[in-house]
């Protein structure tokens, strides 16, 4: 990291307060026995924060790109195997990119699947810009008003036990919008090929089939 | 829906038979009255997921999600709407998902509202810069044998293909 960014990372912090949580701690301790699931990350942060936690794992199919397709990616999945649990890990940034995806998950509402937005505030990937989190926007209140029922925002340690029970609910899709810090994802280097992470996916949930 | 659908009025409920012996079980769509008849069936169907959007780009990423689970998928869409799929279609092109839509085009044989002109003619080069294989079906005859192949080279050989339903075939809407 260089001395530009290092300044804009201290910035950020000073200016996100009530974001305090460290998303490497955090994320961890949101989700619990990660093998409940199975995963589509957001580009960028989450997909970091899902590689490490699965060690890169078939049951997670993490994105480089196509910013704002995580919602829809993990419905489709959601409505493809109601019997396994299915949980999106977003970001503020890339969650904004799409918000209609909520409206349409509302109506769909499948109960196997869980959205987790990791807000930090920041487009932490492109030098720490302010997202619109930051400024105001509340992506919980956003969640609710598309009509998903069971949301909560959690900001402190303290809840991350009961959240970890929450996102585990089978009465609807539900939605929790994780407040942390804005700091470094955990560096794992994953695997970036789209098609050979859809074949593992598939192998590992589907068989030879 | 004009003189082309009386010729052979069944080939949307044609349409339907085949996309679900195909076993399509989910039905992303943005309205539109090019695809009532597959949309409303799909409404009435317990079997499948009747998915409306708010944008079509929802759609790619959703069929690629039910790919993962081994679901198959369709996006039912405007041509206006590949516009807004563009970037999504590299998760297609990039993790190689069988992908099929149907698209019921506009600015097209006939079009009388000048507004649907770019983005109508600019739906086969836009989606073949993406990788995405092009049919066009003018004739109500060739409807049912065209998705037909569309779905064997979806989800037998793994392809993108977006079957265009042209204007000479479902009419032009009138203004």
């Amino acid at each position: 990291m260089d001395k530009t960014e290092a300044a804009a990372r201290r910035a950020a912090a000073v200016a996100a307060p009530g974001y305090v949580l460290d998303r490497r701690e955090a994320v961890p301790k949101l989700i619990g026995r990660h093998e409940d699931f199975l995963f589509v990350g957001g580009l960028a942060g989450s997909a970091r924060d899902l590689a490490q936690l699965t060690g890169d794992g078939p049951s997670a199919y993490l994105l480089g790109g196509v910013m704002g397709a995580a919602c829809s990616m993990g419905l489709g999945l959601a409505l493809a195997r109601p019997d396994k649990r299915v949980l999106v890990l977003t970001g503020d940034g890339e969650l904004l990119m799409n918000l209609g995806a909520l409206a349409t998950i509302a109506v769909m509402n499948p109960p196997n699947l869980a959205i987790v937005c990791v807000d930090n505030g920041h487009y932490g990937e492109t030098g720490w810009q302010q997202s619109h989190t930051a400024r105001g926007v509340d992506l919980e209140r956003i969640a609710a008003g598309a009509g998903i029922k069971a949301t909560r925002t959690i900001a402190d340690a303290s809840e991350l036990e009961e959240g970890s029970r929450f996102i585990r609910q089978g009465n609807g899709t539900c939605f929790v919008l994780l407040r942390v810090a804005p700091t470094e994802p955990p560096a794992y280097k994953r695997n970036l090929d789209p098609a050979s992470c859809r074949e593992r996916f598939r192998a590992a949930l589907l068989g030879n089939s | 829906m004009q003189a082309a659908a009386t010729t052979a009025p069944d080939w949307p409920e044609q349409l339907y038979a085949l996309l679900r012996q195909n076993g399509v079980t989910q039905f992303a769509y943005v309205p539109d009255a090019g695809h009532r008849v597959l949309i409303d069936k799909s409404l009435a169907d317990p079997e499948v997921h009747s998915i409306p959007l708010t944008t079509e780009e929802e759609g790619v990423a959703l069929v690629a999600g039910a790919d993962l689970g081994g679901a198959r998928g369709v996006l039912l869409m405007q041509s206006s709407g590949v516009g807004n799929c563009i970037n999504f279609l590299s998760l297609v092109k990039g993790g190689r998902f069988p992908f099929l839509t149907l698209i019921s085009m506009r600015g097209d044989f006939g079009e009388g509202n000048p507004w649907q002109f770019p983005m109508g003619q600019a739906v086969e080069p836009v989606l073949e810069a993406m990788g995405v294989i092009c049919l066009r079906v003018e004739r109500p005859e060739d409807v049912v044998p065209t998705v037909s192949a569309a779905l064997t080279m979806v989800f037998k050989s793994g392809q993108a293909v977006a079957v265009l339903l042209t204007q000479k075939l479902i009419g032009a809407k009138a203004f």
